[in-house]
């Protein structure tokens, strides 16, 4: 992903200093009568009678404070606790009308896209439940329609409406990949194949586009999983292949509905009994929580299942078998997107026990997790904001770090790509895999005979 | 000046009621209205199980994590606002009053009870006026109408505790107490205060989303 193309590793600038060109170049169109314009329009039209509780129930106690990573992370500075995240912004605008400055919203881009990674932590600290990234996500809308959505992510969402997938992969690429994996798969499985658009299949396949662009081998281990266990699977080869979603990041919700329709769209197409997604935490909230309900389904249409409910299955039901034990003591972080958002963190466990011999647990857990730091498209702001970014996860490279495990299980892209960047930085010593790497290197490798 | 005490000891009680209970009713139908306009999706998620397992969850002293993160406030808020209905619903000079002009009654707290107890409210507002200077995150949160919220409660119960002692100036102080008392009935639907009332259903749908839809907990 872009953050591997990184400025300068130990920068700690000042986090007002961050130039972000795309925030500038939008903040230079700006006129004051478009900046109250487009804000009240959201906070009186697009919000309604939630948002409004929410802004009046609140009586400032600070419990939520604790919650936020971030604001552990910057030494229990007030500024980052989530409910100062929205009197910083939600609350000025509503008391000056939307007349705010550009220096203002500059900050209020800094606040909504860098400094909440949306993880829904604090609503569960708040005593009314109060949801604070929600709040957070509208101010992100605000400022999308703004056209002040900082310029790497912006980048990513014009790839998803432009292409449909977030990479700016084209069509003839993707399939590439997919065959080129099969093809290389084959030479350890000689009838391994990776099925493209297979009407009537039980199970289409999706990932997100940095797995073709990036890491094409987690899409080959895949492929070895899927074929041990003799599954009827299949790849869509069109657009509809990527479950990835950054514009529910940025508020572009219209295209975040786009995407979300896509991807079920494309199932349906294919007949497909279910849709099994790769380890993503928040491609999974986008279709699972947020981009179908944008279409009108009010759950998936199409029986979703996440990465680890499949390999749960695949285990405890003998179709995958394990060979030996994994031997390095394993930790296991809980992706916000899968834990909170979708109570799989016992499930998870419960596989880490299958595979591995031992495993230490790291605290807070499950519900409680922290974010990885990179979450709710914090990363995708790229390199400009790297370094804050390496500030905001203190909090969570303490908490990494007193596991002592060697090895450290994401079962999320995003987690995966941000714990990685906190290790290299912070010289944690530890590795951080997936749990389809584990599974890949202590499976039994059938080749799987079909019945004649 | 004899009038004016019976007037707002009086008709003034049941008036105070009175804005309170129509202005609660506008105020959750117009949120309803708005519900139904805006965000009616709200009823597709909102399940009565979660919604009150979330709320009981949050009633347990200490179950959620968040309360265990800053016992000291989390005790005495849950003891201040058991205390808030208590002590004027149970005390012995309310419970009179209404016998003598309603003939209705119902048990009631000594008189040496309820004056330690209003004590404890006492204190608790305090020590919320306190922690909103003392600790950073709080006070970085807090403006002039959260005071002006500590100060309208604390006046009843001030004046109410003083009033019964008979220290000084009974007759003014019985005359701040009633007219407070009443100041918080009628403000409750218009301002923050009506948290009362929007807490639970917030509560209820963060509750119904985590266990409905995210089969996760949410405290």
């Amino acid at each position: 992903m872009q953050e591997s193309l990184t400025i300068d590793e130990k920068l700690e600038p000042d986090k007002k200093d961050v130039i972000d060109e795309g925030v500038e170049a939008g903040l230079s169109r700006l006129t004051p009568q478009k900046i109250s314009q487009v804000i009240n329009q959201v906070l009186t039209k697009e919000t309604g009678p939630r948002f409004k509780a929410y802004v009046e129930t609140c009586m400032r106690c600070g419990l939520c404070a604790d919650a936020c990573n971030i604001f552990l992370s910057n030494d229990r500075d007030p500024k980052f606790s989530p409910a100062a995240k929205v009197k910083q912004t939600i609350l000025e605008m509503i008391k000056r009308k939307g007349k705010v400055s550009k220096q203002f919203l500059k900050d209020t881009v800094r606040i909504a896209h860098t400094e909440c990674n949306a993880c829904k932590r604090c609503s569960m600290y708040c005593p009314f439940g109060i949801d604070i990234a929600y709040m957070m996500l509208q101010v992100r809308r605000i400022c999308h329609k703004l056209e002040i959505t900082p310029l790497y992510i912006q980048d990513t969402v014009n790839s998803h409406s432009a292409t449909m997938n977030q990479m700016w992969v084209k069509e003839d690429e993707w399939i590439d990949t997919l065959q080129w994996q099969e093809e290389d798969a084959r030479e350890e499985f000689e009838n391994l194949r990776i099925p493209l658009d297979k009407d009537g299949a039980d199970i289409m396949y999706s990932v997100i586009a940095p797995e073709p662009k990036f890491q094409a081998g987690l899409i080959y281990q895949t492929a070895v999983i899927m074929h041990a266990a003799g599954l009827n699977w299949t790849m869509p080869s069109t657009p509809g292949w990527d479950n990835s979603n950054m514009a529910m990041y940025t508020g572009d919700f219209e295209i975040s509905a786009r995407i979300a329709q896509v991807h079920y769209e494309t199932a349906a197409k294919l007949h497909v009994k279910k849709i099994v997604m790769g380890e993503c935490g928040h491609a999974f909230r986008s279709v699972y929580d947020v981009g179908n309900r944008w279409v009108g389904w009010a759950m998936p249409p199409v029986d979703l299942v996440h990465a680890i409910d499949f390999y749960h299955d695949m285990l405890t039901s003998g179709k995958i078998r394990v060979k030996e034990k994994y031997k390095k003591t394993v930790t296991l972080h809980d992706p916000c997107n899968i834990s909170r958002g979708r109570g799989l963190h016992n499930k998870a466990r419960e596989l880490v026990n299958i595979l591995c011999e031992s495993f230490i647990e790291m605290t807070p857990n499950r519900e409680h997790n922290y974010c990885c730091g990179a979450g709710g498209g914090v990363i995708n702001c790229g390199p400009p904001w790297k370094g804050t970014r390496m500030v905001n996860s203190r909090e969570k490279k303490d908490q990494i770090e007193r596991t002592g495990a060697e090895v450290l299980i994401a079962p999320c892209h995003n987690c995966h790509s941000g714990l990685e960047d906190i290790v290299e930085h912070y010289g944690v010593d530890m590795e951080i895999k997936f749990f389809g790497d584990i599974i890949y290197e202590v499976m039994e490798k059938t080749i799987y005979q079909e019945k004649k | 000046m004899h009038s004016f005490i019976n007037f707002i000891m009086g008709p003034m009680v049941w008036i105070s009621f009175l804005i309170f209970f129509i202005g609660v009713i506008f105020r959750l139908i117009g949120l309803f209205k708005q519900i139904n306009a805006k965000e009616n999706f709200v009823y597709t998620y909102l399940s009565f199980k979660y919604s009150f397992r979330s709320i009981f969850a949050w009633l347990i002293p200490f179950l959620p994590v968040s309360t265990r993160k800053s016992p000291v406030f989390y005790s005495i808020s849950y003891v201040f606002h058991l205390l808030l209905f208590l002590i004027p619903i149970f005390l012995l000079s309310h419970v009179a009053l209404l016998e003598e002009s309603m003939h209705w009654s119902w048990v009631t707290l000594s008189d040496s009870t309820a004056d330690s107890l209003t004590l404890i409210v006492i204190f608790s507002l305090i020590f919320f006026f306190i922690r909103r200077f003392v600790v950073p995150e709080v006070k970085f949160l807090t403006r002039l109408s959260d005071f002006l919220f500590i100060l309208i409660v604390a006046l009843p119960f001030v004046t109410g505790f003083l009033a019964y002692h008979q220290f000084f100036a009974y007759r003014w102080m019985v005359i701040v107490h009633v007219l407070s008392g009443e100041l918080m009935i009628i403000l409750i639907p218009f301002t923050r205060f009506f948290h009362m009332f929007l807490a639970p259903l917030t509560r209820a749908y963060t509750g119904s989303e985590f266990g409905n839809v995210r089969h996760a907990k949410d405290w």
